[in-house]
């Protein structure tokens, strides 16, 4: 048994090690070292949990047992998850953290000796209440967590479920917890928190899923920042640096990725939480499609003739690539046009995946070096001395109109401006507007040319012209 | 007058909270998504509350109504701390620079 004061600064120094962790993702060089940081330091903050409990009872072989129970299902879901799916995946990781923060509240609530809380029926006020709020946060967590999971794997419809008064629900239910722990501080009933558990549950469903698809990236981040702010509660009951701090991080990790995501779609944070996104946008679309404006099409044979002819291609990715698989024969291509000494580099929207950084990781597993694929502002002003923008599943993030109509609900949205270049090649299977509903004026430009196709099949036979 | 062993750490809480600002606004866009895996397997460091939830219990009563939420809860965060990890592994592994091309 270790002295409480040396199992403290203990747990500073992995907090701390969690600091470098994401220190480290300043860069991917650095970033392999800071996640072995990240390791360590979880390493340490288990091993004196042990140490610091000392008297080791039978159950110590069932603890370790479950770790390996849980290590082992953890690592054989990280080694077969595909790439596509880390939407999903962080979300179910989410809801797992949140379950979790419950269940360790819902146990120093029925056995409050053991982290020396008071005794049951009369713990500290100050911890009945983080417990409580690390309970409601955690729960919220888990059930939101799950929609946004059901919702991206496709279970349920990414469409807003909304109905009438809505939002005022949700609030009431929130009001509601906050009474309910001040009159569980008051009376210590077991079956008020409960019920605060129950209710947590219910709004974590009801706030996601008035929630459209399209927004998806927004909700993730935010769950994330919540599953933070749940471990930041559950560290303040425990008492615990390395919660405390990790919570810190973890929650204002997520709430800048929010704000992030939200900028790089023009939308208000709240117009996001109250959602309904993405509901109205056939009305919009239908008389857009009804006044035929010219198209230039053309086949593979085109595309190859221009980008061969090109001194550098700009090349758009969207998240319609990574679903047609078409990274890798994108890569084969521009391969073939690298050894025509032509500059090749990727333009990346914010929110051209579907969470933060997706279309990065998409384009690493292709093995596309990331010193190729430039972010938004440090591209879009080179699109103008560019030759070719090989635009390929995306569609609303190019979309001039969010620079031009202040009428568009894309309005104000920044936007690759891919127009400038001097043509433009656009991947896509049909002229049906994108996840915002609006009409792509990029199409009808002089410009462009339209390749009608699956991206992948068109890619392949793009690479086969190339020779 | 004492403080409030409380406030030692609300001021723990707030200082990280601004550090935590300051270092993900100067993380790389393109590492964004293992960023987010990676704040998931730290954030698993709840796992510490349910290890003492765990060994609560006497070695004449394993299984108390609070050990086994302990239990349930150190699975579940296990499966976050080596999912979590690893998968930030497998992607930080995919990042390359132009120049050390393997093949």
């Amino acid at each position: 048994m270790i002295s409480s004061n040396l199992s403290a600064i203990c747990y500073l120094i992995s907090g701390i090690l969690f600091i470098l962790a994401l220190r480290g993702l300043s860069s991917p060089d650095t970033s392999r070292q800071g996640n072995y940081f990240g390791m360590s330091g979880m390493l340490i903050a288990i091993i004196v949990t042990f140490l610091s409990i000392g008297s080791l009872s039978t159950s110590l072989i069932y603890v370790l047992v479950l770790l390996l129970l849980g290590g082992t299902i953890g690592a054989f879901i990280a080694f077969k998850i595909p790439m596509t799916a880390m939407p999903e995946l962080v979300a179910g990781f989410h809801s797992l953290v949140g379950l979790a923060a419950v269940f360790v509240a819902i146990a120093a609530f029925l056995n409050p000796e053991v982290f020396n809380l008071g005794i049951s029926g009369k713990i500290k006020l100050a911890s009945l209440i983080e417990m409580s709020i690390g309970a409601a946060v955690g729960a919220i967590t888990f059930s939101g967590s799950i929609i946004a999971f059901l919702k991206l794997r496709g279970i349920m419809s990414g469409a807003p479920i909304t109905f009438l008064g809505q939002h005022y629900i949700n609030l009431l239910l929130g009001l509601g917890i906050f009474i309910l722990i001040f009159y569980l501080c008051k009376t210590q009933s077991a079956n008020i928190f409960w019920l605060v558990i129950a209710i947590s549950f219910l709004i974590g469903v009801l706030l996601i899923i008035p929630i459209g698809g399209a927004d998806m990236p927004v909700v993730i981040s935010m769950l994330n920042s919540y599953s933070g702010w749940a471990a930041a509660g559950i560290g303040f009951t425990l008492e615990n640096t390395a919660l405390i701090i990790t919570g810190a991080l973890v929650g204002s990790s997520g709430a800048i990725l929010s704000y992030i995501m939200c900028k790089a779609m023009n939308r208000s944070f709240f117009s996001v939480i109250l959602g309904g996104f993405g509901a109205d946008g056939s009305s919009a679309n239908s008389n857009a499609q009804t006044d035929k404006k010219p198209v230039k099409s053309g086949n593979a044979e085109d595309a190859a003739f221009l980008m061969k002819n090109a001194s550098s291609v700009i090349i758009v990715p969207g998240y319609g690539m990574a679903v047609a698989q078409a990274q890798h024969a994108l890569r084969e291509m521009v391969d073939k046009l690298k050894k025509n000494d032509i500059k090749i580099s990727y333009a990346i929207h914010p929110v051209a995946g579907r969470m933060p950084g997706h279309m990065n990781v998409l384009l690493a597993e292709a093995n596309v070096p990331y010193d190729e694929v430039f972010e938004l502002e440090d591209i879009n002003n080179d699109f103008a001395n560019a030759d070719v923008a090989f635009v390929i599943g995306a569609n609303d993030v190019t979309n001039p109109i969010a620079k031009t109509d202040p009428k568009s609900p894309i309005f104000g949205m920044p936007v690759l401006d891919v127009e400038k270049c001097k043509s433009v090649l656009f991947v896509k299977r049909s002229l049906s507007p994108g996840y915002a509903g609006v009409d792509n004026e990029l199409f009808y430009r002089d410009n462009t040319l339209m390749l009608f196709a699956d991206a992948k099949k068109m890619t392949e036979d793009i690479v086969k012209n190339l020779d | 007058m004492e403080i409030d062993p409380f406030i030692f750490r609300l001021s723990i809480f707030i200082l990280s909270i601004f550090v935590g600002y300051y270092v993900v606004w100067s993380v790389t866009p393109s590492l964004h998504t293992p960023l987010m895996s990676v704040t998931n397997a730290i954030s698993s460091v709840i796992i510490v509350g349910a290890i003492i939830a765990a060994l609560a219990g006497s070695s004449k009563e394993i299984f108390s109504s609070s050990s086994i939420f302990g239990y349930v809860a150190i699975v579940l965060a296990a499966v976050n701390i080596f999912g979590g990890f690893l998968v930030t592994q497998r992607m930080l592994q995919m990042y390359k620079k132009k120049k050390d091309k393997k093949k």
